[in-house]
């Protein structure tokens, strides 16, 4: 709670209902800091609901047998990982339309997750395609399409950490991971337009799944954990890019003086 | 529209005088593409089977390469000397001036790809009826390469170790283009209908050309500010 340094703002602003609020990092950064705990107990409790209904509630499948339970880990972090990617381009792009700092510190603490978990959907992958398909890796639309996602990740971060100047840097990788994000439809549809290895979506908003209920609450509740566990790691990451950026601001030495 | 036009005729026809009166890098984009095309009989072995199989997907490749290598001529030499700062604040759109740079890459570096092609086909003992599909998977594909690679040349504008970071960030918007045009070369040679193919190529050109531009225009107002 930053109490100590007085926040220079009228009395007008602070009572009414201002949306922008939260969009400097000096305000932002204590808001994250109490929220931050919250989502990673939510995470770690839907995580553990999912495993239990994964590997003790679930059926035997039909045709895998045992070998499908990865589906519970693979699944959600596919999810996740195009969605964390559409969140990344989605704040860069705020960040070049506002011109806001804290845009950009979105953006880049988002993206280390999300490469975590494509390499996760492909590492997990690879572990339920040697089973049942026979081989480790096909070069079908859907893996090679998550594959070109991890690459966008890696070049999201490689072209941030190469240019010095970090609004510059920001602006210059929102660019790149805007022109990336039509990867996301491409993954997403893949299995719809082309004849691939890779199973066809079992699961949609429209029709009913195909699958066994339990089986899909077991994946839906991973989603979720998952959602919380990214939210969670990318406020705390967002914290220590908000306290590096703004290391030459009052406040931040206040805090660095409160914490000693 | 005519003074759009006129930019871009302007814009095309400095690049390229600029470009012929340094012929060596004409020329280096072409050794490169030819060097590397002969490298892969040396790496996998001379039988004919295996080099007629792999041979759409090496003068891609090498294709690929050649063109991406010779992205950051697009901007670096104007961006050194003051002149790009001059385009970005003048009156003209700025994607017009970039469509003109890119014009002259495309060029510069593809055509002569295109032409030299269906030589090093030769050398792979291609089918001759791969080798219209070769040619025109080519005049459809490289312009893309070059558009999307404009988009990374501006990205990595004046930053350190830009040679491997500009293939970084572009090699992986690469891949559907060159996906189409091995698969293009491939069933034609394979005696298959590859329509479906260069249309899907032509459509890329297109939404290349209409998508491309404003990314590079917004990298190099960041790359200026």
């Amino acid at each position: 709670m930053n109490t100590t340094s007085e926040m220079r703002m009228g009395a007008a602003d602070r009572r009414r209902y201002n949306l922008f609020w939260f969009s400097s990092p000096q305000t932002f950064f204590p808001l994250a800091g109490r929220l931050a705990p919250w989502f990673a107990i939510a995470a770690a409790v839907l995580c553990v609901a999912a495993l239990y209904v994964g590997f003790l509630k679930a059926p035997t499948d039909a045709q895998q047998g045992e070998s499908y339970r990865i589906i519970f880990i693979h699944v959600p972090a596919a999810w996740m990982s195009m969605f964390l990617y559409v969140i990344v381009a989605f704040w860069s792009a705020i960040g070049l339309i506002f011109n806001t700092r804290l845009s950009g510190m979105m953006a880049n603490a988002v993206a280390p997750t999300g490469a975590m978990f494509t390499f996760v959907a492909l590492w997990t992958g690879a572990l339920w395609g040697k089973p049942t398909w026979g081989a480790w890796w096909v070069w079908d639309a859907r893996l090679t399409s998550e594959l070109i996602l991890l690459f966008l990740y890696f070049g999201y971060m490689a072209l941030h950490a190469a240019i010095e100047d970090p609004r510059r840097a920001d602006k210059a990788a929102g660019i790149l991971a805007m022109v990336g994000v039509v990867n996301v439809p491409i993954i997403y549809f893949s299995v719809k337009w082309w004849n691939t290895l890779h199973q066809g979506a079992s699961v949609s908003l429209t029709r009913a799944p195909t699958m066994a209920a339990t089986m899909l609450i077991g994946m839906l509740l991973m989603a979720l954990g998952f959602w919380m566990y990214s939210i969670a790691t990318t406020l705390w990451r967002a914290r220590c890019i908000v306290l590096e950026r703004e290391r030459n601001s009052d406040w931040v030495a206040d805090y660095v003086r409160d914490q000693r | 529209m005519n003074g759009m036009l006129q930019t871009l005729g302007v814009v095309v026809y400095r690049d390229l005088l600029l470009a012929f009166r340094r012929r060596s890098d004409l020329a280096n984009t072409v050794l490169f593409f030819v060097l590397v095309v002969s490298m892969f009989p040396f790496g996998v072995g001379p039988e004919p089977n295996l080099l007629r199989a792999v041979a759409p997907g090496v003068l891609w490749v090498a294709a690929l390469l050649a063109s991406m290598l010779a992205l950051s001529r697009m901007f670096a030499g104007d961006h050194a000397d003051g002149t790009l700062e001059q385009m970005v604040m003048s009156s003209v759109p700025l994607s017009v001036v970039v469509f003109g740079k890119v014009t002259a890459h495309w060029l510069v570096t593809g055509v002569p790809l295109v032409i030299l092609a269906p030589v090093l086909a030769l050398q792979f003992d291609v089918p001759t009826s791969a080798y219209g599909t070769l040619m025109l998977s080519l005049v459809l594909g490289t312009p893309v390469l070059s558009l999307i690679g404009g988009i990374g040349a501006a990205l990595t504008l004046g930053v350190r170790g830009s040679g491997v970071l500009t293939a970084l960030l572009v090699l992986p918007l690469y891949v559907p283009v060159l996906i189409l045009g091995a698969g293009a070369v491939d069933g034609a040679a394979a005696g298959l209908d590859v329509t479906a193919h260069l249309l899907l190529m032509g459509a890329l050109l297109v939404f290349a050309m209409v998508f491309s531009l404003w990314p590079v225009a917004a990298a190099l107002r960041v790359a200026l500010e």
